[in-house]
């Protein structure tokens, strides 16, 4: 077996030992009600299983960099999947520090979602171009991913924090943006889904496209519901397109990407609701009562501690080591492309979020919140910067 | 000033919220950090005395007052944020793409983007990031940290410098963490003493009242790494001014030796050769990815010499080329010398350097070649004389030939992209020349009757190499700058100010606790200290907003 083979095949086990430490970090909810020291055995198991995976995660980084040549952070999969790694790394550390079982419960399914995420791009081992053959982009990428993973704790944290303390008996506006928050994660669900489905059915249909002078052929791995701008369908047998991508949509793969947003929606709405329909409650009405025994001051804690404890690795990563490279790589330390700007966008955010928390009245509740909202710049960086704003990290 | 004496002794300046030994509440002033609505003390900042809380009469305490406030300070830092985002909507001025309609802001966005992008354009978000308010934004950040830390630090640190062991019960009573405990023995509160210590806390004692402290140091991380953002600002003003910033352009062909802009005219750089080299396709480990996605570079070089001019001191003297380094230049490692730093930035291909031509007969179907010549693009010589006595006069030379609006031929730049040439050729001993119009994929002849034609036998191209050269004697202080901040923020977030009271009282002892972070580890280290005890854990009485 080769080197590649046994990289991804580590990843695989590791995604499946994260499944399975979930399954025993669930069990120490219903051992609650026993004894004490059954609940410890569960999470004792839980624990050891999630270092497994992180040790097999870790294996699979390692050898894909032996396979390759360079540290795995070059495209979309690479540090996507290291993100993952990175949240669970810092899942390990957070709870050894609270021993709080619960929160595996929800952080290791959310850090799975975006493993998944990651394979659904091109995984085949790239080569570097030039501007990203560097030391640095170990030394800057992992930092980054690390700070990043460490601040998804306190997200984590924030949304156990949510759903635990968030009245459900009646429909307000607060339950109302926090099962916002619930189907977003449906959506990403939804994504991996419908891709999947699709990419194992090996869909394919061509379109071509006028791009300035250029026309340019354009692969759909799903039907398309919307093609691209003046974009014409070059394959048979395949789904005609309803509608047309507006004229704005003008960004590499535009109309293709727009069509994969559609279905991500369509299919995440899907699941949504068929899981509504199932529970009869909102989704975090359903979970809400899993947190009983978990202390709100605690989840605030931590949510605090991983900010604070995040903050500087990222700022470290994300803003001095990308300012370092940036001034070896293209002789200035700040371009204010998009991506800089979105990395400076979130130290400002979390800056805001530590200087309220010395305010009376930001602790808890509108803590959480922010925990969340902080979470969601930094996946929109992720996501939206990488695919749509696009820039000098446009790798993927 | 009215100073404020408290009931211990000690004597505090005006606007004292807890008195500095013995943090007893002062009377009257407890509505500043609103203790009067709550059962728990505001710590914050020790209730200290601080300016912009005590005198807000004059206009310079209405604006310190203003500044000092970390509401206003988070808003700043909003609005900061707010503005950094809609400068990413749409591509800021520098980053319209090369293959735009027109790289004309006032024509791009509004062809782009319709209304919005108009919109846009007008309010001057396409060059959000140089804009006057955005940086009056940063500018007034930067205010604000001054203010904030000095109305903060000062009497903070006096504050913690004066403290005392032995505590007003209100105080104690009036914490967070809290506990009392009766039939506490001096046996059991001395060896609660050698736990605490061995937590590395810090023992101070006045008649028998304990202060356990440790990681004070920590409250001095925010006032810190402020510092290291000041330091940062700083240097961004800095950088503005040409002495300690640079920024030049240079674009260089293979085989010129050219003088480097922004040097003075002191030195010169020769390009030997540029490099554009793939990735291999046939690379076991990439050909799947390189199947997928096309070609990928591996690497941008360039063969330079770098020279410096000994005859720059003189006026008018003809430059003495001294080479001083020979380098590749490669993207993330440019080149350096004396101050001044190459980046490989960008590069030019399929620029013609010299073209060769040949003569044949018109009604030749062999187009067998009677003589050719050979035109170097760069030093065109006007005549060239052949070795059978042919004769050709160059007429016209554009090296960048297009057809201009009112159909006459042109020039678009002076480099050979695309070259044409006006021809006259004399064949032997005639004085009346044929007229050949040659080009890329054009070879016209204007009359029809020429005899002889003209064709292009073959041709040379080059890499043009573009590099930037910079100089930048701002980078020290934003290393200083950095480095100081993230002292700081490490300082300030991972360690925790943390300090245990014991109050004997009666037969038992009032135990209390505070910490500015890290609530766990604090009881973490009472529950080590007291365990065998007869002393009760401490209660957390946190009032968490809803």
């Amino acid at each position: 077996m080769d080197l590649v083979n046994l990289s991804s095949n580590m990843l695989f086990a590791a995604f499946i030992l994260y499944l399975i430490a979930t399954l025993f970090f669930g069990a120490t909810i219903r051992e609650k009600r026993n004894k004490e020291n059954k609940k410890e055995v569960a999470g004792n198991i839980a624990i050891t299983i999630t270092i497994l995976g992180f040790l097999a995660q870790l294996t699979y980084f390692f050898t894909r960099w032996i396979a390759s040549g360079h540290a795995p952070l070059g495209n979309m999969f690479e540090f996507v999947t290291f993100l993952g790694m990175a949240m669970v790394l810092a899942f390990i550390i957070i709870y050894f520090m609270y021993r709080l079982g619960f929160l595996g419960l929800f952080a290791l399914p959310i850090a799975m979602l975006i493993i998944a995420y990651a394979s659904m791009f091109p995984t085949e081992v790239a080569p570097l171009v030039p501007s990203l053959n560097s030391y640095w982009l170990w030394i800057h990428v992992s930092t980054v991913a690390i700070g990043q993973g460490i601040l998804f704790i306190s997200f984590v944290a924030g949304l156990m924090y949510l759903i635990k303390e968030i009245d459900q008996t009646k429909r307000t506006k607060r339950n109302t943006w926090l099962e916002i928050v619930m189907y977003t994660l449906f959506i990403v669900i939804g994504f991996i889904v419908i891709t999947s489905a699709f990419n194992i059915a090996g869909y394919k249909a061509t379109f071509e496209y006028q791009d300035g002078n250029q026309i340019i052929e354009t692969e759909y791995h799903l039907p398309a519901i919307v093609s691209p701008n003046n974009g014409v369908l070059r394959s048979e047998n395949v789904m005609e397109p309803l509608f047309e991508a507006p004229a704005w949509m003008q960004g590499e793969d535009a109309g293709r990407k727009f069509n994969t947003v559609i279905w991500s929606l369509l299919t995440g709405t899907l699941i949504y609701g068929i899981t509504v329909l199932i529970l009869r409650k909102r989704v975090a009405a359903a979970i809400q009562p899993l947190l009983r025994g978990v202390k709100a001051d605690l989840l605030d804690e931590i949510m605090y501690r991983a900010v604070a404890i995040g903050f500087p690795v990222f700022t470290l990563g994300g803003l001095i080591f990308a300012a370092i490279w940036a001034q070896i790589a293209w002789g200035r330390f700040w371009g204010w492309d998009p991506k800089e700007v979105w990395a400076l966008v979130t130290w400002f955010f979390y800056a805001a979020f530590l200087h309220l928390r010395l305010s009376r009245g930001w602790h808890g509740e509108k803590s959480g919140w922010l925990a969340v909202v902080g979470f969601g710049i930094i996946m929109f960086n992720l996501v939206v910067v990488n695919l749509v704003l696009a820039g000098l990290h446009s790798y993927a | 000033m009215n100073k404020i004496k408290c009931e211990c002794g000690h004597i505090n300046p005006e606007g004292t919220v807890l008195c500095e030994a013995c943090g007893k509440p002062v009377e009257g002033n407890q509505h500043i950090d609103g203790n009067d609505q709550k059962k728990l003390l505001n710590m914050r900042y020790e209730g200290s005395a601080r300016r912009s809380q005590t005198y807000r009469k004059s206009m310079v305490d209405k604006v310190w007052g203003f500044f000092s406030s970390v509401k206003v300070g988070v808003w700043l830092i909003v609005l900061a944020l707010v503005a950094s985002m809609i400068g990413t909507i749409f591509p800021q001025e520098q980053f319209i793409p090369q293959n735009a309609v027109s790289r004309d802001p006032a024509i791009y966005y509004e062809d782009q983007f319709g209304l919005i992008g108009k919109i846009y354009y007008l309010l001057g978000f396409h060059e959000m990031y140089s804009a006057w308010w955005y940086l009056l934004l940063l500018g007034l950040i930067g205010v604000s940290l001054v203010i904030c830390s000095l109305d903060r630090f000062i009497p903070l640190y006096k504050a913690l410098k004066i403290q005392k062991p032995r505590r007003h019960e209100t105080f104690l009573n009036r914490q967070r963490f809290y506990s009392e405990s009766k039939e506490v023995s001096d046996a059991e509160i001395e060896q609660v003493k050698e736990k605490l210590k061995k937590q590395r806390y810090k023992i101070t004692e006045q008649n028998g009242h304990i202060l356990a402290e440790k990681g004070r140091f920590s409250r001095w991380g925010p006032y810190v790494n402020h510092i290291g953002l000041i330091i940062i600002l700083l240097a961004a003003i800095l950088r503005t001014t040409p002495i300690m910033f640079t920024d030049e352009y240079v674009w260089v062909r293979e085989g010129e030796t050219i003088v480097i802009p922004g040097t003075n005219g002191e030195y010169y750089i020769e390009n030997k050769k540029f490099h554009l080299d793939l990735h291999d396709p046939d690379d076991e480990r990439f050909k799947d990815a390189i199947e997928q996605t096309g070609a990928v570079a591996s690497n941008f070089q360039t063969d330079a010499v770098i020279y410096k001019d000994a005859n720059e001191d003189i006026p008018g003297a003809e430059p003495e080329l001294e080479p001083i380094l020979t380098e590749s230049i490669q993207m993330n490692k440019p080149a350096k010398f004396d101050g001044y730093t190459l980046y490989q930035q960008g590069y030019q291909e399929n620029e013609f350097s010299s073209m060769t031509f040949k003569i044949h007969e018109t009604d030749d179907e062999d187009a067998k070649a009677i003589d050719s010549f050979t035109i170097d693009l760069f030093n065109p010589e006007s005549e060239y004389i052949l070795d059978n006595d042919f004769r050709v006069v160059i007429d016209q030379y554009y090296p960048d030939y297009y057809l201009a609006d009112d159909g006459t031929p042109a020039s678009e730049t002076n480099y050979p992209r695309n070259p044409a040439f006006v021809l006259l050729v004399y064949p032997p001993d005639e004085t009346e020349p044929e007229i050949s119009f040659l080009g890329i994929g054009r070879n016209i002849d204007a009359t029809g009757e020429n005899e002889y034609k003209i064709a292009i036998q073959d041709f040379d191209t080059h890499y043009v190499s573009g590099l930037t050269l910079r100089v930048d004697h701002t980078l020290i202080f934003f290393g200083i700058g950095a480095a100081i901040f993230m002292i700081g923020v490490i300082q300030g977030m991972y360690w925790q100010h943390r300090r245990v009271w014991i109050h004997p009282k009666d037969d038992g002892v009032l135990l209390a606790a505070h910490t500015n972070k890290n609530w766990f580890g604090l009881s973490k280290d009472i529950e080590k200290a007291i365990e065998q005890t007869n002393i009760k854990m401490v209660e957390d009485r946190q009032e968490l907003d809803k």
